[in-house]
């Protein structure tokens, strides 16, 4: 089954971050996924933290350039947040989903695989720049996050020229990468 | 070359900034040198994973606002649970410790409240200093005033030269036009007048409980158009010390933010309605509302200690549910309807801010 059209160009949105195709896959399908949650022992918290999450699922595989849902964007998402769920129920000891389905289930288990191993690298990235201290923090995520200019970062830090904040951001960069690595073995050798 | 020359020749060389020369001479240096060449690659997938990093953190506070939007709009149900669903969920989630947990409790309280109402001392009230401003030209009374505000009351507008004594800070509770601020600001007053960026209203005295410092206040304004439900919640917890809290308040002629933490479970001398949080407070603060990081309303504060600075004290927000039970009690006809949920609780403070600000008044009154 191919996805149609209008799916497709939700997804090509989707991948560039367009702010009103994220509302619009939001508005048709986050009520589902709230009704999955709740009637499985969640809270509407939990339903916007496994949707979100969904949502993130969808994204990395977006992003990498694959449109090819290979089912319906509802089903997917559908999938997506079901696994999720499970695994957080079965994490917490608590009860297993049961009864009906209310949409049926499309194998995406190493989707989710891969997304959890992301996302775990992702923690780990944000835990080691947080332990940077400022002013490295900001200075790292003013040029590498949101990619500012040299010149206006060393205007908002107060040096004196943008040479000295480049020197200094690339101090901030070794001290990062020596934290990321450290842990990034560390997280090889778990596995 | 120092590691710091390095690895920004490095950076260069892969985001392409070097010019053709450069590159040439590079490319022959990571030829000969191995260690240039791991260092390359290993930089590759270092900016790689930063890269994706920033693009996954920026979708998902995307996801946030989405979400917080929204629900604001009433797009997806969410934010409460409501009906069946919520007794389902909750039923589901407590059935067994429930019962066990409200047996023990009750014996607890019993116990608790037995030792506390016999050891609590009463509290000296010298060192206690209330946040309520005064105006300079205070205590302007006059038999021409009298007669103005008989003619203010009829006329239900605002007059240009209204002297005002005391003031302090409210926020909005109930959309309906209900605000909630302390009893010392707005005891003894013939005329209350809230303002904010969004306009000036008349305002009347609803309810005064002045053992617990609170009173709530009704916008009578015609002028006044109400509001879509309040984002932030009023929470019956305080919370955990150490958490992070902030408050908007009017110390001045503007709205100013300032921020703190929660610093004890009590209030000034053990009183057990209030809590402790170390923030900067002045005098006009007094009324305004404590919210923890998740956009939920903790306290209002009302006093600081006059011998020690930086800590100031809050009314606990329970019995803001408290007060309006009681007016419900009262007068069914207008129920006041507190928020139990905040919709910006996962916002970024900036943004909470700004959506919190038009929810808070300052209140003048003589």
């Amino acid at each position: 089954m191919k996805s149609d059209q209008h799916e497709q160009d939700l997804l090509k949105g989707l991948a560039i971050g367009d702010k009103q195709t994220i509302e619009l896959i939001y508005r048709d399908h986050y009520n589902l996924i709230q009704s999955l949650i709740i009637n499985n022992n969640g809270s509407a918290d939990d339903a916007k933290d496994i949707f979100q999450e969904a949502m993130i699922v969808l994204y990395e595989k977006v992003r990498s350039g694959s449109f090819e849902l290979n089912c319906q964007l509802k089903t997917y998402l559908y999938s997506v947040s079901k696994r999720l769920w499970l695994k957080k129920l079965s994490a917490n000891n608590r009860y297993v989903i049961s009864g009906a389905d209310l949409e049926p289930s499309f194998p995406v288990e190493e989707e989710v695989e891969a997304h959890e191993k992301r996302d775990a690298e992702f923690d780990m990235m944000e835990k080691a720049i947080a332990s940077l201290g400022e002013p490295c923090k900001s200075l790292l995520e003013a040029y590498y996050l949101n990619k500012q200019n040299m010149q206006v970062i060393a205007a908002t830090f107060g040096y004196t020229n943008a040479d000295n904040a480049k020197n200094q951001k690339y101090k901030c960069l070794v001290r990062l990468k020596k934290i990321f690595f450290a842990h990034y073995k560390n997280g090889m050798e778990h596995e | 070359m120092s590691e710091l020359d390095r690895l920004e020749a490095v950076e260069r060389y892969i985001k392409g900034e070097m010019n053709p020369d450069e590159r040439v001479a590079f490319e022959q240096l990571r030829k000969s040198n191995a260690e240039i060449d791991q260092l390359v690659v290993e930089h590759t997938f270092f900016l790689q994973q930063l890269n994706r990093f920033g693009e996954w953190k920026k979708f998902r506070s995307l996801l946030q606002v989405v979400h917080t939007d929204l629900a604001e709009q009433g797009s997806i149900r969410s934010t409460r649970l409501q009906g069946k669903a919520r007794i389902l969920y909750l039923y589901n989630r407590y059935k067994r410790v429930g019962s066990i947990a409200a047996s023990i409790a009750l014996v607890t309280t019993l116990c608790i409240s037995g030792i506390i109402w016999i050891f609590s001392p009463p509290s000296p009230h010298s060192q206690f200093e209330e946040l309520n401003k005064k105006f300079t030209q205070l205590e302007y009374k006059t038999s021409k005033q009298a007669t103005e505000i008989d003619q203010i009351k009829r006329s239900s507008a605002i007059p240009v030269d209204m002297p005002f004594t005391t003031g302090g800070t409210g926020f909005i509770i109930d959309p309906k036009g209900y605000l909630v601020t302390n009893a010392h600001v707005v005891s003894g007053a013939h005329n209350i007048v809230v303002q904010n960026n969004k306009g000036e209203y008349l305002a009347s005295l609803v309810l005064i409980d002045k053992m617990r410092d609170l009173a709530i206040l009704r916008i009578t304004d015609d002028n006044f158009k109400g509001y879509g439900s309040t984002p932030y919640s009023i929470s019956k917890k305080a919370g955990q010390l150490a958490d992070p809290i902030f408050t908007l308040g009017y110390p001045r002629n503007e709205v100013v933010y300032s921020q703190g933490y929660l610093s004890a479970r009590t209030g000034f001398d053990g009183d057990t309605l209030s809590c402790q949080i170390e923030i900067s407070a002045n005098r006009g603060n007094s009324g305004s509302p404590i919210i923890n990081r998740r956009g939920e309303v903790i306290g209002i504060l009302n006093g600081k200690q006059t011998n020690a600075e930086g800590f100031a004290f809050a009314v606990l927000g329970k019995y803001i549910y408290q007060l309006s039970d009681s007016l419900r009690k009262l007068d069914p006809s207008f129920p006041i309807r507190l928020n139990g949920r905040s919709s910006i609780s996962s916002l970024d403070r900036s943004e909470q801010v700004k959506r919190i600000q038009d929810y808070v008044y300052m209140v003048k009154v003589n």
